[in-house]
């Protein structure tokens, strides 16, 4: 029994570690990236430290708050694939082609399969994308640095980050098993992630209402709790509470997840190539 | 002049090819065409909702600001729909693609932009128009300002387009680097969506000399409404749009003809 719950994790991460060294090939993109991040986390720090020179309390943010929440913000949008990419790609395109066929053939869970091999990439994304423009934020702007045990609620928030945001994008692709193409799906997903992950603007700062809302949604899940940890918002139970609606939101999608792909493999007929 | 003439009618051609396959999935194209306007439209929404915390933002007002992202969004739009294809030079290369269109009697440049056009982006037009005429008001308008308008767009359109092949040019060196562009147009666009006193005057003059996006709209809008730089630059600098546009295409050229010189076929 134990051998074989071995052999199903050595099994996953042999894809993860896979995944990761399959992004990795491209230095010179990875580093154009790095750079892009850069001048757009440049950019809204200024944006934000107007916004904060007039009002020096938004949002319960300080200044120097705010700007880490900006590279955070840039540090993290690669690492959970807000504007989709990744794994979830790969599925809506092997869905269109037919190659899902393969996949669901194979001795190991489909759904398993595609989170081993996104929690590489972003593991790569985090330590490439995700650390560079955080260094270059700090050494021009000064951030603001985690407690120990916000940096360890951080790190595991990251993670969890990344499995809710593989639930979503995975539902989003698999609405090609109905669609046959996920282009438009995929548009609206990322209109929703950019607004509601705390990308455009921190959600505390959404008027009444909208902020609830927003904070109650799977996209706060992203970037928003994450940064909250760092910046210590949440500390103590408050941060296990926060942890716990992120578990929640993960455990909850995934068992979506589960559930359609069981639906889609019952209905659908493999486009043939 | 013939040549001109026949490098926009060849890139009309191509366009229309595209145009016509987008439309072959209907549902698609409208799904894109409004996913790309709400997700333009959220960066406005975002200095919407900051004014829920400030009655000022850099000595701005929100229409004020809307002028800014108007005009400098107009300008993006139309040069990214027309030619922001060209961003994929490094992938035609890898493809071999590029080998191919060298062998046509079109001008290379003609091809890699009308590839792939995207009409779904006039959305994205009308997006920004939409917060343009939303601003208008904020302007006493005279037949100075509605000139200096027209030229601002004109030559914002211009210095867009060179931006973008300047930029994507680079991949004839770098391959991979595609997303480095994407820093100089996207966030070019994005910077100049801000008003310039929230930045410091290095970044300004950086803007002004360096890469001359201020001319987009920074210095026609300060003339439109009634204002002096703050940051001291010349009063004639709210008129130089053409200037900086024609400097630009003079680069452009020099650099994409640097480029294509330096091109070595994959052979794949």
């Amino acid at each position: 029994m134990s051998g074989a719950l071995h052999a199903q994790i050595s099994v996953y991460a042999a894809i993860a570690t896979r995944s990761f060294r399959r992004y990795s090939t491209y230095t010179v993109a990875t580093l154009a990236g790095i750079f892009t991040n850069s001048v757009f986390g440049i950019i809204l720090s200024f944006a934000y430290l107007a916004l904060w020179e007039q009002n020096p309390s938004a949002g319960g943010y300080e200044a120097d708050q705010a700007v880490t929440f900006v590279w955070i913000g840039q540090a993290l949008l690669m690492t959970i694939a807000l504007w989709s990419g990744g794994a979830t790609d790969d599925l809506a395109e092997r869905i269109r082609n037919g190659d899902i066929a393969v996949d669901l053939y194979r001795p190991v869970s489909v759904l398993g399969w595609y989170l081993a091999a996104d929690l590489g990439r972003g593991l790569y994304h985090f330590a490439t994308r995700g650390v560079a423009p955080t260094i270059i934020g700090a050494l021009l702007f000064g951030l603001v640095m985690p407690s120990p045990a916000g940096a360890v609620g951080f790190l595991v928030s990251v993670t969890l980050a990344v499995v809710v945001s593989f639930a979503v994008r995975f539902l989003f692709a698999a609405s090609a098993f109905w669609l046959l193409d996920a282009t438009g799906p995929r548009v609206l997903l990322s209109v929703l992630a950019t607004f509601f992950s705390g990308l455009t603007l921190p959600l505390n700062l959404f008027p009444d209402g909208l902020r609830q809302v927003a904070l109650a949604l799977p996209f706060a899940s992203y970037i928003q709790t994450p940064a909250d940890i760092w910046l210590g918002r949440h500390t103590g139970l408050d941060m296990l509470a926060a942890i716990g609606l992120q578990v929640a939101w993960a455990v909850v999608l995934l068992g979506v997840c589960a559930l359609v792909l069981r639906a889609a493999t019952r209905k659908v007929v493999v486009q043939g190539g | 002049m013939a040549e001109v003439a026949h490098a926009v009618r060849s890139y009309w051609l191509i366009a229309l090819l595209w145009i016509r396959a987008a439309m072959a999935y209907p549902l698609s194209f409208w799904t894109m065409t409004v996913g790309g306007v709400l997700i333009t439209f959220l960066d406005f929404v975002a200095i919407w909702l900051m004014f829920s915390h400030i009655d000022s933002y850099g000595g701005f007002t929100l229409r004020e600001i809307a002028l800014l992202y108007g005009v400098t969004s107009i300008a993006f739009r139309v040069a990214d729909m027309l030619v922001g294809s060209v961003e994929k030079i490094g992938q035609k290369v890898r493809t071999g693609e590029l080998d191919a269109m060298m062998s046509k009697p079109v001008p290379v440049l003609v091809q890699l932009c009308a590839d792939r056009f995207e009409l779904r982006r006039l959305g994205q037009i009308a997006q920004a128009v939409a917060v343009f005429a939303w601003a208008a008001p904020t302007v006493e308008w005279t037949p100075q300002r509605l000139a200096v308008l027209v030229m601002a767009l004109v030559s914002g359109v211009v210095i867009y387009f060179c931006v973008f092949v300047t930029f994507s040019t680079i991949q004839f060196w770098t391959l991979d680097a595609s997303e480095f562009a994407n820093a100089f147009t996207y966030g070019g666009n994005t910077i100049m969506q801000y008003p310039m006193t929230i930045f410091p005057r290095e970044v300004v003059r950086s803007l002004t000399y360096l890469l001359p996006l201020t001319f987009v709209n920074w210095y026609p809008c300060l003339f439109l409404l009634g204002l002096h730089d703050p940051f001291g630059a010349p009063d004639w600098f709210r008129f130089a749009s053409p200037l900086a546009a024609l400097a630009l295409v003079g680069v452009t050229t020099l650099v994409w003809r640097q480029g294509l010189r330096r091109y070595r076929s994959t052979g794949s």
